[in-house]
């Protein structure tokens, strides 16, 4: 998808739809996902697929719901169902947490890539991929602190969740949370958004869900999907949502100090060898070496 | 003289001395183009002010396609290479006296160095560390080669390999640039890649003791 360049929308004649109005230095767009709300229909995988023209194969049931069992390049979004015994309460918990792009501040993806514009941050906070300049080398999907770029074998590129960002471009929201009944997907400025979030867990804690909270992890500055979870304390139990994700170190070295230090090393051995020749001068073979050698010949015969 | 690796040349009234043969020299150039097309293409996504050079190779798509194809050459061209060169290239008591003493070498002194045989320490260090960067860039590079071989390692191994191969390949291309400016800096040695041979000259000034074992060849008993 091409990158969009749309003018941010101020009012919509005949919608309650408001949409998100974000001016420089706001914290951008967000997509709040509150997963004490979500029922687990699967209604956001199917707009999604539906509005960026996805295809997933047909499955196959494992006995589970998890439909299909990972994400793919089709799939950029994925209901994750996870069984989990409460030891406070001793009630089995049925957890669905929503995967997809979490559209990190500080986007590992986005730093891994090698090819100039193939992926782009928007000032809104949309991290998009730009499949005409992918070349499919898959350094994102070591980059994502997520586990969530996945390599097309059709089409050789990657694909990740676009947060609709060319619905986004003409005043919409997300097709996935236009499609979600319960309104367990909202979409908004980041400012709005926290401001439900805040109002959601004040209800949660009352209902007795005292660790409710919202997941926003500062170790890749926020993201621009965040979670209401009723258990915000133990993100792993959501399918393994990571508690403290960050771009990993060895990416950081390979991208940041292998870069300058590489670079800088053959530059220097470059211009040591042209310093050597200039100082040293050529090592030549002496009209008496070869006098030399014809000898040692000679005597052998 | 009987057959052997030593003519005279009469009309620069010098011998010259058969170094490579034809097939090693094809075996050698293979691998000396598939090094520079992996540097390249390798560097064009190394670092975004090289991508430019994916333009060599079709673009991005190509660049990403190709680059691992050029790997499997080189591996299978390198092992030739091996196979014929390694006994030559075992350490021996001189080499470690050559490398006691960089002010002479570096000064090109070779008189004032041991009588040295076919290569000396510093091409043995260029042979035995290519040799193993490559077993090092070709494991690391099968496990970040992602059209084929993705599903077999985790991705936490895949940003070690891909780091580890990056290093590695910045290592081979330092070697590289060693092997090349000592061949140009060092007179008369590109001609042994070109045309087989070098002068009796060369021999004498650079590699005594391998001079000696091929004129002692050559004796008739």
């Amino acid at each position: 998808m091409a990158a969009n360049q749309g003018m941010t929308l101020l009012r919509k004649s005949a919608s309650d739809e408001k949409p998100p109005t974000v001016l420089p230095g706001d914290d951008g767009v967000a997509k709040l996902i509150d997963v004490s709300k979500c029922i687990g229909c699967k209604a956001c995988q199917s707009a999604c697929l539906e509005w960026n023209e996805r295809h997933e194969e047909v499955g196959f049931n494992t006995g589970s719901y998890q439909n299909p069992h990972d994400l793919t390049a089709e799939s950029w979004t994925l209901m994750r169902f996870s069984e989990w015994d409460n030891p406070a309460t001793g009630n089995l918990e049925w957890l669905i947490r929503k995967d997809g792009c979490m559209h990190c501040a500080d986007p590992g993806c986005l730093k891994a890539c090698p090819s100039p514009g193939a992926i782009v941050q928007y000032a809104n906070g949309i991290v998009d991929f730009v499949s005409e300049h992918c070349i499919g080398c898959g350094y994102c999907i070591k980059g994502c602190p997520f586990n969530i770029p996945r390599l097309s074998p059709v089409e050789q590129v990657v694909h990740k969740c676009s947060l609709c960002s060319d619905r986004v471009a003409v005043g919409g929201g997300p097709a996935c949370a236009k499609a979600c009944p319960t309104h367990a997907i909202s979409f908004g400025t980041k400012a709005e958004m926290k401001t439900l979030a805040g109002q959601r867990i004040t209800d949660l804690k009352s209902r007795g869900f005292d660790q409710a909270g919202l997941y926003d992890p500062a170790g890749v500055g926020g993201t621009h999907v965040m979670y209401v979870l009723h258990h915000a304390d133990k993100p792993e139990i959501y399918a393994g949502l990571p508690a403290n994700p960050h771009i990993s170190r060895l990416v950081g070295v390979w991208k940041g100090a292998a870069k300058v230090a590489g670079l800088a090393a053959i530059g220097a051995a470059v211009v040591g060898a042209f310093v050597h020749h200039l100082l040293a001068g050529a090592n030549r073979v002496s009209k008496e070496d070869e006098r030399e050698a014809t000898h040692l010949v000679e005597e052998a015969d | 003289m009987v057959a052997s690796s030593l003519h005279k040349d009469a009309s620069h009234d010098q011998v010259v001395v058969d170094r490579y043969s034809g097939l090693a020299r094809i075996n050698h150039w293979i691998t000396a183009i598939s090094l520079i097309l992996l540097a390249l293409s390798g560097m064009s996504m190394f670092h975004p002010s090289l991508f430019f050079l994916t333009g060599l190779f079709g673009g991005g798509q190509w660049t990403r396609v190709i680059h691992p194809w050029f790997g499997v050459v080189l591996v299978f061209s390198f092992a030739g290479l091996f196979l014929r060169f390694w006994p030559a290239n075992l350490w021996r008591r001189e080499d470690s006296v050559w490398m006691a003493n960089p002010a002479d070498v570096l000064s090109g002194h070779d008189e004032r160095l041991p009588e040295l045989g076919r290569y000396n320490a510093g091409q043995k260090l260029v042979f035995w560390g290519m040799s193993l960067l490559i077993v090092g860039l070709f494991t690391s590079g099968i496990t970040i080669w992602d059209t084929y071989f993705f599903a077999y390692t985790s991705i936490e191994t895949k940003r070690l390999a891909v780091l580890a191969h990056a290093a590695l390949a910045v290592c081979a291309i330092l070697i590289w640039i060693v092997h090349v400016y000592a061949a140009i800096w060092v007179r008369g040695t590109v001609r042994a890649m070109v045309q087989g041979s070098v002068t009796g000259g060369w021999a004498w000034r650079h590699h005594r003791k391998w001079l000696r074992e091929e004129v002692a060849k050559a004796r008739p008993d």
